[in-house]
């Protein structure tokens, strides 16, 4: 066993309403610079569709994440081998169009056109070269709200095992708000596929970065993330991506778009896995099992067996606190009501969705949504949003675990009902699908209050311990393109080195007790 | 010293010290300028074709250049390469990729010229650079004829002249009059081929450096620990 710590996230797509705020902040925050104005960090997709860049999830036209081959794991782009054979034009790589051409307005046109009998107009211009554009024709939520035909939406990749035909009928349509951002995966396939290297894993806290010095700009991450979340910045020729707002992460702060998340639907915190058993669960041979696989790879931060463990590892008390009142575990093992995205994939990835249970209550009042055989409770199977959906996004295709995750939430739905409309406590629900009321309570809490301390348990990082003269780097240290938390790029040098070495004892001084 | 001292006794030197030395000097201080630089994100159309021709074509030409020219006189006749032999294999190789790179290479720079978008993305070096690599290569494929005029007059002077040379400076006791009597397209490739190497260190030309086959041989993943 190894211990590491994994900063992970929940999003609960049930309160998710699809306002973008998420990404308009991380936009300003992250990607509102030359190079990237056409890449999202965080987006938000209206399901079905093809999303953002198109057909992403189509990983016979992409061919990214991993494939089992011959019962041994390998990027589904091919070999190493094959890989450095394409460096030179990567067949795979999704072009800006598959996004969409970044374009502003010519607002300056409102100002200085001449004066004129029609108002002047600010016309869409293109971000890369300042060219007119006729007309936008693709954007990066172009199919918000359901926007656009059916016959184009409906060839959303989780459609292929769904009679889709019945959907097209206004009367049955369904949406559901996709938030996505970069999933941090345990085993992620754009390190995997990086030829220089760059790319890595922070050992802290499992976030994926990419080393802006080292990128020589390959381009086999981008096409090789089968999520489309490592984005190539056209200006700097280097690839960028989700950073898991990392300074903000590191001072114990939440993401920016799980800040600003208007509903409350993210959160964030600490997973302690078996670093040990990546390989072998990823390599799970029946995909409908890997959402169950990488459940198991998680460890219970209350075992004895694993607090020791996890203090050889070098994961410090207040980490392994903050899993132990992680949300993330409360959600995805306790309750078993959040689920990865796309586990096929085989990247284990590392923000998981609680499944929307559609918008049905007057439908159900209404007596329009039949019960289940108890009676209690509306069938998940009548639900606006189809099983099936559902199962081909958040695991691999098997229906049975969603079912059980939507009666629970319905079940504590129903509990609580009973306790503030009826005003008497109706356990029946809670009984049928084996959830006790002191789980209802919490589930209520963190799911339905969802208040910020609970959303977001977050420890600060150990720059004593993570940098090499913590005294030396203080004031200086945080994001940048360059060099900075390291004192020089080269072992050998042509100049001299910048003096950043400190005179202070590197000596980490000895936590104090919390309590 | 004459015009043709200083090109051939001098410049290679003062090109080697620029590549070497810049290069160095901006690895060290600008890595985050060095990439590959790739536009395909911008424009896919024809690269699969282009870039790989144009790549393959170049790569097989800078070998043969290696091998062909800095391996002695003496090494080649003890394996039994006859003069003649290595005539004709570098004449042929030479024209094979030399052609393959210069239509990928042509294509590229045409996509680089009249692409609006990849021209947006195209500094004032990008365009140069690819022009001058293409330059140096009509040189190089102009020498063709004169050298199968050469070959079929059985002359292998010139070609053991051009190895000479290069071997003398390689030396570093240059020879430039071994270059006298060579046919001027010869010497023009090999001025034009020099400040290839002089341009090199302020390009994207410095991604050549970092071609990762240490891939092949690393874990799929890659952890950072929190020291160095």
């Amino acid at each position: 066993m190894k211990v590491r710590a994994q900063f992970s996230l929940v999003f609960n797509l049930d309160k998710c309403i699809g306002c973008h705020t998420c990404s308009v902040t991380c936009k300003n925050v992250w990607t509102s610079r030359k190079g990237v104005e056409y890449a999202w960090f965080n987006n938000v997709e209206s399901k079905p569709g093809i999303g953002f860049p198109k057909d992403w999830e189509d990983q016979e036209l992409w061919r990214g994440g991993w494939e089992l081959v011959g019962g041994k794991l390998q990027l589904k782009s091919g070999s190493k081998l094959e890989r450095l054979l394409n460096i030179f034009a990567n067949p795979d790589m999704p072009e800006i169009d598959d996004y969409y051409e970044p374009f502003t307005f010519n607002y300056a046109h409102l100002q200085n056109a001449p004066l004129s009998q029609a108002a002047p107009t600010a016309r869409p211009i293109s971000q890369i070269d300042g060219s007119s554009i006729e007309k936008i024709s693709w954007g990066p939520n172009w199919e918000d709200g359901l926007a656009g035909e059916f016959a184009k939406r409906s060839q959303d990749s989780n459609f292929d095992t769904i009679e889709k035909d019945i959907y097209a009928k206004f009367e049955n349509s369904f949406q559901v708000f996709l938030p996505r951002i970069c999933n941090h995966c345990l085993n992620p396939s754009c390190v995997a596929a990086c030829p220089s290297g760059s790319m890595y894993k922070r050992e802290e806290d499992g976030i994926v970065l990419v080393d802006q010095d080292k990128c020589r700009g390959w381009r086999m991450c981008v096409s090789s993330c089968p999520y489309k979340k490592v984005f190539y910045n056209w200006e700097s020729g280097k690839a960028e991506k989700c950073t898991a707002c990392y300074p903000r992460f590191e001072s114990g702060m939440p993401t920016a778009c799980s800040e600003s998340c208007v509903g409350r639907i993210r959160y964030n915190g600490i997973m302690l896995y078996d670093a040990d058993r990546i390989a072998e669960y990823a390599s799970t041979p029946n995909e409908q099992d890997l959402y169950e696989a990488q459940r198991k790879i998680f460890l219970d931060p209350h075992d004895p067996a694993v607090i020791a463990q996890a203090h050889l590892d070098g994961v410090t008390d207040d980490w392994i606190e903050a899993a132990q009142k992680s949300p993330i575990y409360k959600l995805v093992m306790d309750w078993k009501v959040a689920f990865p995205l796309h586990p096929e994939f085989r990247t284990l990835p590392m923000v998981w969705y609680v499944p929307p249970l559609s918008p049905v209550q007057s439908h159900i009042d209404q007596g329009n949504i039949a019960n289940t055989a108890e009676g209690l409770f509306p069938s998940v199977d009548n639900l606006r949003t189809p099983l099936q959906y559902l199962a081909n996004l958040l695991s691999a295709g098997q229906t049975e675990p969603i079912r059980k995750a939507l009666n629970r939430m319905i079940a504590m739905r129903l509990y609580h009902r009973s306790i503030h409309v009826e005003g008497k406590e109706d356990k029946r629900a809670l009984d049928a699908v084996g959830l006790s009321v002191a789980q209802a309570q919490d589930m209520y809490r963190y799911m339905a209050i969802a208040n910020y301390e609970d959303r977001f348990v977050l420890p600060t990082n150990h720059p004593e311990i993570s940098l090499d003269d913590f005294h030396a780097f203080q004031g200086q240290n945080g994001f940048t393109f360059g060099n900075d938390s390291s004192p020089g790029i080269s072992a050998s040098s042509l100049f001299p080195e910048r003096r950043k070495s400190s005179v202070e004892s590197l000596k980490p001084a000895p936590m104090a007790p919390e309590k | 010293m004459d015009l043709h001292a200083f090109i051939f006794g001098v410049y290679p030197y003062i090109a080697t010290v620029v590549f070497l030395l810049g290069s160095w000097v901006r690895f060290d201080h600008e890595q985050y300028t060095w990439k590959s630089d790739s536009s395909q994100l911008l424009s896919k159309k024809y690269m699969r074709f282009a870039s790989n021709a144009f790549h393959v074509g170049i790569i097989a030409i800078f070998f043969g250049h290696l091998i062909g020219l800095l391996t002695p006189h003496q090494v080649f006749l003890s394996l039994g390469v006859t003069d003649l032999a290595h005539q004709y294999t570098a004449i042929y190789a030479g024209a094979v990729f030399g052609s393959l790179c210069l239509v990928g290479g042509v294509i590229l720079w045409l996509r680089r010229m009249f692409n609006r978008r990849v021209r947006a993305a195209s500094r004032w070096m990008d365009i140069n650079i690819l022009g001058w690599l293409m330059f140096t290569l009509a040189m190089g494929l102009s020498t063709i004829p004169v050298s199968l005029q050469h070959a079929a007059h059985g002359d292998a002077s010139t070609m053991i002249a051009l190895s000479e040379w290069i071997q003398s400076v390689f030396m570093l006791n240059p020879h430039p009059e071994l270059l006298r009597n060579v046919d001027v397209i010869y010497q023009v490739h090999l001025f034009v081929g020099m400040s290839v190497f002089l341009f090199f260190p302020f390009t994207r030309l410095v991604h050549v450096w970092s071609a990762p086959f240490g891939y092949l041989t690393r874990a799929y993943q890659v952890v950072r620990m929190r020291r160095r």
